[in-house]
């Protein structure tokens, strides 16, 4: 193959992709490392790079400790509470603690955020959300990074760390290529920071044809995050807490700002509530500790998302869908209704131009909802990702390895969707976590603990050799056949993701099944996702542009079988609405108030699955209810 | 909703083929000309509509759920600092223009060089702080918060 090797040597902090949390990463970086060498490698363009490329009309983790609104625990008894238990509460104590300072910073730096006329402070949308103007939240927080980083690679499509010979589990960079002129490139780094994307596109999407990439999550979340991580042998968790939206149907436009600022509300088909009557039945599945209708009526504790989502699912599978929202009040003032449509302008242009085409005006007509097929992140309403150390002040043992967001190989950091336990971090959150790893990468390196990293050619040849591969076995078998895309000797990319998205559906609970899953069907997943691998290296790719969605494929692809592994592994079902264990329909938490840990060995692709323990945050309130019970 | 080039405005430039998150605008060899290569990729953020020079990209709503006829046009400033959006409906009833804010300082000013500033002590690099704070987490004379300031304890076991 005729691409130029680049290599890029000694880095110090090399961040991988630069949404919202490597941004924050490379930003932070040089404060903590003046004379560091920064340097970002990202897929696409970092001023519309990530999940907040078309922008944002919320910042949906803001404390307000400023204005006296909330302090940490706050939030973390909300995402306590919101995944039923199963976060990483010294993580989020320690991004909640932090993140007004990015927020604050943000609003020096341009980013329009709206004020309330009475008070003075930031408008809110709900309790942790606050309302801006944020068309170009992405382009103003590339402006930081890139006045930090010493040099940013765009347009490089990061596949592999490399890893260190003296010491197998330590990071030693990052190799790739460039999807626009092939070249083969090379981070030789000293601390790694991944905070690539989530993943859309495992599940078979509601869409079909051409609408497949009107997904909720950015198309170009190609699970690298967790691809990457689970690719050097770092040990994840909660792979099993995927996730379901409640959306507008088919543009997937967000409800938050319509459920908490516009105050719309939900009906099915024949205009009643129907919530309420599926409360008991789901209340026998996940005990009255959290599920209580009374109690969170009373104290306005939230209902958790899963558990709505159930309500959801189970009354349009008892016929009474659609399910409405409720906008025909609320849009006759004028000012609300100008607040919908912007707030879909700001960040899922695609719902104004679904209505527009289909003249839904929700002034006179009342919108469909639906429910989403699941996607794997870590920074909305749940927690997929590495198992990371927490912050020296509070983590205890088993959360704490001498580094605040290190995973478990030496050096290798994660950012925003990389990093396990912390739902509901948000863009602002994800940023947070960047900075507290760039902190603590220069840290690591401060303390010596990257002297002496050795990288063989060995290593690099083999590298450069299998990311190059698709387009090699292309070459070779094409001329086999007169033309087209059926080939015996490979399959191309989009032919490997629809199966991928078809066996996740049917094999591992997607929207195609009700979300329903158990222990026969996830075996029989993991055995289609074996062949798949096998078929993966057969993979053939016809130009630069299809490599790239060949090694986005193959990220996928070890994300889902996480994802099936953790779900096989988790003999419960501790977030009905998102997924369900027809096996164990019982949230059990004598056997399960735990964390699931994994660890896949990179030489040999077995899994090992274990239990962690499940710590939370006690104070007052905690007392006063144990004493209660 | 996938995005498709003008023929007769588009000039060949490469904005939309630099800022594609998805890669998916490219140049047609023949045309010289943008356009979108992968449609059932595209998550019509607009980046390439709004990058475009000579407003020659647009979209059309996704085949399997969107009828013809509607259109949903923006231009974005950034000297002026704004966006203008039009949103026409297929059945021509509602036609609303919408402006918004994108930013309240000239690009890039107000961000400060990280290199440049003054550098942290061992104390700071030891303690749990970042750049800015304590002052920029409550823009006061507070400190950062703790289990110990909180009065919290972290404690394994069963807490709702």
């Amino acid at each position: 193959m005729a691409y130029k090797t680049v290599v890029e040597d000694n880095i110090d902090i090399l961040v991988c992709g630069a949404g919202l949390g490597g941004t924050g990463a490379a930003w932070e970086a040089r404060y903590w490392g003046q004379d560091k060498k920064i340097i970002i490698a990202e897929k696409a363009n970092i001023d519309r790079s990530g999940a907040v490329a078309q922008g944002l009309y919320a910042i949906n983790c803001y404390m307000g400790t400023r204005f006296g609104e909330n302090n940490p625990e706050d939030h973390v008894r909300y995402a306590r509470i919101d995944l039923m238990g199963m976060v990483r509460e010294d993580l989020l104590f320690d991004m909640a603690r932090h993140v007004d300072s990015a927020v604050h910073q943000f609003e020096e730096w341009g980013l329009p955020l709206m004020r309330n006329p009475k008070t003075g402070a930031y408008q809110r949308e709900g309790r942790w959300q606050i309302m801006i103007h944020g068309e170009s939240y992405k382009p103003i927080v590339a402006e930081a990074a890139k006045k930090s980083a010493d040099k940013i690679f765009n347009r490089v499509c990061v596949t592999h760390l490399l890893m260190d010979e003296t010491n197998p589990n330590r990071v030693a960079g990052a190799v790739g290529f460039n999807v626009r002129t092939g070249d083969y490139h090379v981070f030789k780094s000293k601390a790694v920071i991944v905070a690539a994307g989530g993943a859309s596109n495992i599940y078979k999407p509601r869409s079909v044809g051409e609408g497949a990439g009107r997904v909720w999550y950015a198309p170009w979340s190609s699970g690298s995050a967790y691809g990457l991580l689970i690719g050097a042998g770092a040990k994840m968790t909660q792979m099993e807490n995927r996730i379901v939206l409640a959306r507008f149907k088919d543009g997937y436009g967000p409800v938050g700002a319509y459920f908490l600022h516009l105050k719309t509300y939900t009906q099915n088909c024949l205009g009643e509530e129907y919530e309420s009557k599926w409360w008991p039945g789901l209340q026998e599945m996940v005990g009255k500790e959290y599920l209580d209708p009374q109690a969170s009526h009373a104290t306005h504790r939230p209902i958790p998302t899963c558990l709505r989502n159930h309500a959801l699912i189970s009354e349009v599978n008892a016929g009474r869908g659609p399910i409405h929202m409720v906008t025909m009040e609320a849009f006759q003032d004028p000012h609300l209704e100008e607040i919908g449509w912007h707030n879909f302008l700001g960040m899922t242009v695609g719902q104004a131009v679904l209505w527009a085409a289909t003249d839904v005006d929700p002034k006179y007509e009342n919108p469909e909802l639906t429910t989403s097929e699941p996607y794997v992140m870590g920074s909305h309403a749940t927690g997929c990702g590495a198992w990371c150390s927490g912050p020296e002040d509070i983590s205890p043992p088993e959360y704490y390895w001498g580094y605040n967001r290190m995973t478990t190989v030496e050096g290798l950091f994660g950012a925003g969707d990389a990093v396990g336990g912390t739902p509901h971090a948000f863009s602002s959150g994800s940023f947070t976590e960047g900075r507290l790893a760039a902190k603590a990468a220069c840290k690591y390196i401060d303390d010596g603990k990257a002297e002496g990293i050795r990288i063989s050619q060995q290593q690099l040849d083999d590298r450069k050799k299998e990311i190059y591969k698709p387009l090699e076995h292309y070459k070779i078998y094409r001329n086999e056949i007169t033309a087209g895309t059926v080939n015996p000797h490979y399959i191309n990319p989009r032919q490997g993701l629809d199966r991928l998205q078809k066996l996740m559906d049917e094999y591992a609970g997607g929207a195609g099944v009700s979300y329903m899953t158990n222990e026969k069907l996830l075996n029989i997943g993991l055995k289609k996702l074996k062949l798949l691998e096998e078929d993966l290296d057969k993979l053939g790719a016809e130009d630069i542009h299809e490599l790239m969605r060949a090694w986005e494929l193959k990220h996928r692809h070890l994300t889902s079988e996480a994802v099936v592994q953790h779900t096989l592994f988790r003999k419960e079902t501790r977030w009905p609405g998102y997924y369900y264990r027809g096996d164990a329909l019982k949230l059990d938490d004598e056997n399960w108030h735990v964390l699931t840990v994994s660890r896949r060995d990179p030489k040999t692709g077995e899994y090992t699955m274990e239990k962690a323990p499940c710590y939370h945050l006690v104070g007052e309130k905690e007392q006063a209810e144990a004493a209660e019970a | 909703m996938p995005t498709f080039v003008y023929m007769t405005r588009c000039d060949g430039c490469g904005h939309c083929v630099d800022i594609c998150p998805s890669d998916i605008m490219h140049i047609d060899k023949v045309t010289r000309r943008a356009y979108n290569i992968e449609p059932n990729m595209c998550w019509e953020c607009y980046s390439c509509v709004k990058a475009c020079p000579h407003q020659a990209i647009d979209v059309r709503g996704y085949a399997d759920f969107a009828p013809l006829g509607h259109s949903v046009r923006v231009r974005r400033d950034e000297e002026k600092g704004v966006i203008a959006w039009r949103i026409k409906f297929r059945n021509g009833k509602k036609d609303m223009d919408l402006l918004a804010p994108i930013t309240t300082k000239p690009w890039g000013k107000h961000i400060p060089q990280l290199k440049d500033v003054s550098g942290p002590s061992k104390e700071m690099r030891d303690s749990q702080l970042l750049f800015n704070e304590p002052k920029y987490i409550r823009l006061d004379d507070g400190d950062i918060h703790t289990l110990e300031s909180n009065g919290l304890k972290l404690k394994e076991g069963v807490y709702y």
